[in-house]
């Protein structure tokens, strides 16, 4: 089964007529997901690659199509603007790629989305993917995934990309992957991510990813540690390296006090019971560990 | 992006906050001049993007423009290192000289975004002066807290509130509050993600004024500030890093003497660890982006061997948007241009792989491939070679 996306997702990509949108747009549809509409205020009538309809507003999209997945790929200056639209039309799940948002733009967001019956994920990430479902709906190349029961949740891109083909080499299937952003202010956070993968009959354990910078890894590994949550969790916290006060990329990646070390990070994990992976390179080795001791693996 | 002290106090002025008469000089003898107009005493102040300048001797109350003169005469041109900077310290090219105010107490107050409340906080304290990380963690409890709801905005009544918590009353609490309002104001309207006054002060005769200004702006919403814009200073800036900035490389320079060129902000910190945890510290993060284009890659490569620190590289890239064969040609072109001779120990997935490495080998370099982030560990964990 896995999260958030399902056989029954019907993806809408807006900014599909760009250089991004056009790219990716085609590598989901050539994955298997369901691309039903594009959006590109002044070209709607249009059609894309000679068979995906594209519309003016999300809201004819919705209309003609039935969307039910939003995927962003407009610039800064314009994303919001496209995420509000998309809350509008009702969609149920938006994922946004764009990178160097306005953090006071977010502010405002985070809110709107909140207070309506929207999930953001993002901005500033790959979004998500389902392999048993054939459905993608990011950036990440789909090639690297199988279908399986390990859920994997990150920050980044290319380094959930290194953690999923670290578990496909060993033969590890995912049931989802979702990377919600490196932004400080993104809509779903990793305790949200995690709730859902604890309630997903189909992933038996949880790979989380976490980085340098704010305190959500410790507000994960407080619901980790909680008796509700029940599936055993792998982490990695990446950026022990990194100098204080410095953007280590991401524009949340930045530490500005204790608990946004990456040491304090992995202690928190450590007492929530996580198992933690020592180093970026043994991601499938302590995960393959883990499925043996929980009885789940070869 | 950081602004000056006498760049922020322009902006305070115009919002009607009150700031002490000064005048910025660029030699000694407009120092001089500036004291001689303040009745021969003033605050001379070094203009740099660093915090602590006091501590370090940067910040210097003078009873005579010939002390202005000379105090200013040792600072400009010099470089400033504080407890904020590296041992590189920043470069002085002005230092502000500012009428001496009549300092009855003294207050620190902040307004920055606070992840966990996802909006902007209000941040005070009544012991000004001292640094706010300190004061965080000797007396947590001596710190005032105000969350600003983004619909609302700070409210007059939270203005109130918190200078009543600072201890004043009267006409300076009205006074206050109005001062917060403001700077809660220039928050907002500048993008800023920090706007911080260390000491904001209640004078002798009861007035409200702040003696120094800090103001960091969101560089992402730099692109709707032109005004903003005209007043970045270079000087400031690591020049590579800033180099690297120009085009949108993200580039932090560290300790270390292995160079690193990943792709991914969040894959190239797990490289860092990667090396560090082999035994060879890394010289840098270097994030070059998803569609970088060979030229990129070059540019990135020449920034990463400018460091004379770095005596190898590491390359992580996992090809997806940024094809294996574009980054080893922007490797091979940036080698060539500068007939560099450092080893790389390449690791690449993903698109046109085979492609990329078949460029590599033919080129002649010193070249180590590395399949997985265990053989990047074990290529590491040797000495570079062929130096």
């Amino acid at each position: 089964m896995g999260i958030l996306l399902n056989e029954q997702s019907r993806v809408l990509v807006q900014g599909i007529t760009g250089r991004e949108g056009s790219f990716h747009a085609r590598a989901c549809k050539d994955y298997g997901t369901q691309l039903v509409a594009g959006v590109t205020p002044g070209r709607g009538g249009q059609l894309f690659d000679d068979a995906v309809p594209v519309f003016n507003s999300v809201e004819e999209a919705v209309d003609a199509t039935q969307a039910n997945v939003s995927l962003i790929f407009v610039p800064p200056p314009f994303a919001p603007d496209a995420i509000a639209e998309s809350v509008d039309a009702g969609i149920p799940l938006i994922a946004c790629i764009t990178e160097g948002i306005p953090v006071h733009d977010m502010v405002g967001l985070y809110r709107y989305v909140k207070a309506n019956p929207a999930r953001l994920i993002g901005p500033n990430c790959p979004g998500m993917i389902n392999p048993g479902a054939r459905c993608k709906v990011g950036i990440m190349p789909g090639n690297i995934h199988m279908p399986g029961r390990v859920g994997v949740v990150s920050r980044s891109g290319t380094l959930t990309y290194e953690a999923v083909g670290q578990l496909t080499e060993k033969e590890i299937g995912q049931s989802s992957c979702v990377g919600i952003g490196g932004d400080p202010i993104i809509g779903s956070s990793f305790v949200d991510i995690l709730r859902l993968y604890n309630d997903d009959p189909d992933t038996d354990l949880v790979v989380f990813i976490g980085e340098i910078g704010g305190n959500m890894e410790q507000q994960a590994a407080e619901f980790i540690g909680s008796p509700e949550f029940t599936k055993p969790v792998c982490s990695l916290i990446v950026g022990a390296t990194a100098p204080s006060g410095k953007r280590m990329g991401h524009a949340g990646a930045i530490i500005t006090g204790e608990s946004a070390t990456a040491e304090s990070k992995i202690r928190a994990l450590e007492r929530a019971g996580a198992r933690i992976i020592p180093t970026p390179a043994d991601i499938g080795d302590t995960v393959a560990t883990a499925l043996v001791e929980i009885g789940l693996g070869a | 992006m950081k602004l000056h002290e006498y760049q922020a106090k322009a902006i305070f002025a115009r919002y009607g906050i009150s700031v002490p008469d000064g005048n910025l000089a660029h030699t000694a003898s407009e120092a001089a001049t500036a004291t001689e107009s303040f009745g021969g005493r003033a605050a001379v102040k070094a203009q740099v993007h660093a915090g602590g300048r006091g501590l370090a001797g940067g910040v210097k109350v003078v009873s005579s423009p010939e002390e202005a003169s000379s105090f200013a005469a040792g600072l400009l041109g010099s470089r400033l290192v504080t407890n904020q900077t590296d041992a590189a310290g920043v470069p002085i090219d002005s230092v502000l000289v500012e009428s001496l105010a009549n300092i009855g107490s003294e207050m620190y107050v902040a307004v920055t975004m606070d992840r966990d409340h996802r909006g902007a906080v209000m941040i005070a304290s009544a012991g000004g002066g001292t640094s706010i990380e300190q004061l965080a963690s000797e007396d947590p409890d001596a710190i005032i807290t105000e969350p600003v709801d983004p619909v609302m905005g700070l409210m007059p009544y939270q203005c109130r509130r918190v200078a009543t918590r600072l201890g004043l009353s009267g006409a300076a609490l009205r006074d206050a509050a109005e001062v917060l309002s403001a700077l809660y104001r220039i928050f907002v309207e500048n993008d800023c993600s920090l706007v911080e006054v260390n000491p904001l002060i209640v004078t002798g005769d009861g007035a409200i004024m702040a003696l120094d200004a800090k103001m960091d702006v969101e560089d992402d919403a730099l692109f709707r500030h032109a005004d903003l814009q005209q007043l970045r200073d270079r000087n400031q800036e690591d020049p590579l890093e800033a180099e690297a900035a120009d085009d949108d490389i993200a580039y932090v320079s560290l300790d270390g003497s292995v160079g690193c060129l990943v792709n991914g902000a969040g894959l190239a910190m797990a490289t860092l660890d990667v090396a560090n945890a082999a035994g060879a510290p890394p010289a840098n993060f270097l994030d070059v982006g998803g569609g970088a284009t060979d030229e990129k890659v070059a540019k990135a490569v020449s920034i990463i061997l400018s460091d004379p620190k770095v005596d190898r590289v590491l390359v992580n890239v996992f090809g997806g948007i940024l094809r294996c064969d574009v980054a080893a040609r922007g490797i091979v072109l940036a080698y060539e241009q500068l007939q560099a001779e450092q080893p790389l120990v390449v690791r690449m997935l993903g698109t046109n792989l085979e492609e990329g490495k078949s460029i590599l080998a033919a080129s002649g370099l010193n070249v180590t491939f590395a399949d997985t982030l265990t053989e990047v560990t074990a290529a590491l964990s040797n000495p570079p070679t062929g130096v």
